[in-house]
């Protein structure tokens, strides 16, 4: 494993190109949930498990199951087919994925339910909206690009996934902490909400344009 | 049929404007005019094909797994419009990158689903999904315009404002955030005025 190479995932995905300031991901959450800082935490802690452990399981379901000649589709259809050349990467990886990260959340949600009523009774509320968190499909999506020079090791997209989920999660603690002051003030009406909280978010980003270049 | 499910969706419930839906890919692909074009049509498409499709089985597919069908319904859409993309404009398909394929997660998709095509007949989801298809191709129209122009005084790729000294900001992140919020404002601005004069 390279550890220079992890470095710059790590620094990377929390700065550099930071899921919601520099990517656009998991912007709905990002201003739904980001007025009261107890709630930005939760949200962003929840948002980083399921983010890592999305990460987990696809990228064994792409390396096992769709990219060709995975061993399984070699198993049931043999290495000359042409379902095992193609792989099923190209058709299914959309649906396969989504699919995933619905089971996982309904899972996670369910287990937490029965076993730790307290830990469900805080993160609940905030479960079922991560599975159309844009960003928890789209770190599954970036550890595995079509082209196979890219594609990330299993420990490299576990990472991603986790630091991508931190970085989410301090953007979202910062946010929260300008929206609980934001909110005191004396704002013209048209102004008040979503459109200031852009805004700021706008000026957040460029402060974020500043590690450009880093890695 | 009902005409004003096709209106509704361009201003009154424009999604992005008035609604807030669909904010991540509007500003991840209205960093030129093209790229914002694309993604309006790629997401029409999904948008109306999954509301048609969702609406003729609203009847068979049983309560508890309505959701998980609808997912399974966009995302053959969106699959059909990633590969469609990938063979016949792989350039745009590149600059768009992921997004296509969260056309999926789109709250846009899932929200028409849920609320419009699931309890109406075929023909008013379609006008449905035509309208806020439409509107949120004109919204991302609109970024699109202002931020390439602005930006690198270019539309299209042509250049427009030949000598202009470009606001290079408004083509990065920031300068997204920025128009979104101003927009927001402007559009919130006008409708409080309307609800004033009535």
């Amino acid at each position: 494993m390279n550890i220079e190479r992890l470095f710059l995932i790590v620094i990377g995905n929390l700065f550099v190109t930071n899921f919601v300031l520099a990517r656009f991901l998991g912007l709905c959450p990002f201003v739904g949930v980001s007025r009261r800082t107890s709630d930005a935490l939760g949200m962003g802690l929840a948002v980083t498990f399921v983010m890592a452990m999305a990460s987990l399981l696809t990228h064994t379901i792409d390396t096992y199951i769709l990219k060709p000649q995975a061993p399984l589709l070699v198993w049931i259809a043999g290495a000359e087919s042409q379902i095992a050349r193609d792989g099923l990467e190209a058709v299914l990886r959309t649906l396969v994925y989504i699919l995933t990260i619905a089971s996982f959340v309904q899972l996670v949600e369910m287990f937490l339910k029965k076993n730790v009523p307290a830990l469900y009774r805080a993160l609940g509320i905030y479960l079922p909206l991560i599975t159309t968190n844009c960003a928890v499909l789209g770190v599954a999506l970036l550890n595995t690009p079509d082209d196979p020079a890219e594609m990330l090791t299993l420990p490299e997209a576990v990472i991603q996934g986790t630091f991508a989920g931190l970085g989410f999660t301090l953007v979202m603690l910062l946010m929260s902490g300008i929206r609980e002051r934001i909110e005191r003030l004396d704002l013209p009406a048209p102004m008040r909400g979503m459109p200031i909280a852009f805004v700021c978010t706008g000026l957040m980003a460029l402060a974020f344009l500043g590690f450009t270049g880093m890695v | 049929m009902d005409i004003r499910e096709l209106t509704k969706g361009l201003f009154r419930q424009n999604p992005l404007f008035v609604i807030v839906l669909g904010v991540c890919p509007s500003l991840a692909t209205s960093g030129s005019l093209e790229t914002a074009l694309a993604m309006g049509i790629a997401a029409t498409f999904v948008c109306v094909g999954s509301n048609v499709f969702i609406s003729l089985i609203r009847n068979v597919v049983p309560g508890g797994v309505r959701i998980a069908c609808y997912i399974v319904v966009i995302s053959t859409f969106v699959t059909v419009t990633d590969l469609f993309l990938k063979a016949y404009f792989p350039d745009i398909s590149r600059t768009i990158g992921i997004f296509i394929p969260l056309i999926v997660v789109n709250c846009i998709m899932l929200g028409r689903a849920e609320a419009f095509a699931s309890k109406n007949t075929v023909m008013n989801s379609l006008l449905d999904g035509v309208g806020m298809g439409c509107g949120f191709t004109l919204a991302l129209l609109l970024l699109g315009f202002i931020r390439e122009l602005s930006g690198s005084g270019k539309l299209m790729g042509y250049t427009v404002l030949p000598g202009y000294n470009p606001m290079t900001v408004m083509i990065s992140p920031p300068g997204a955030f920025l128009l979104l919020g101003l927009l927001l404002g402007f559009f919130n601005w006008m409708q409080l005025r309307k609800a004033a004069a009535k």
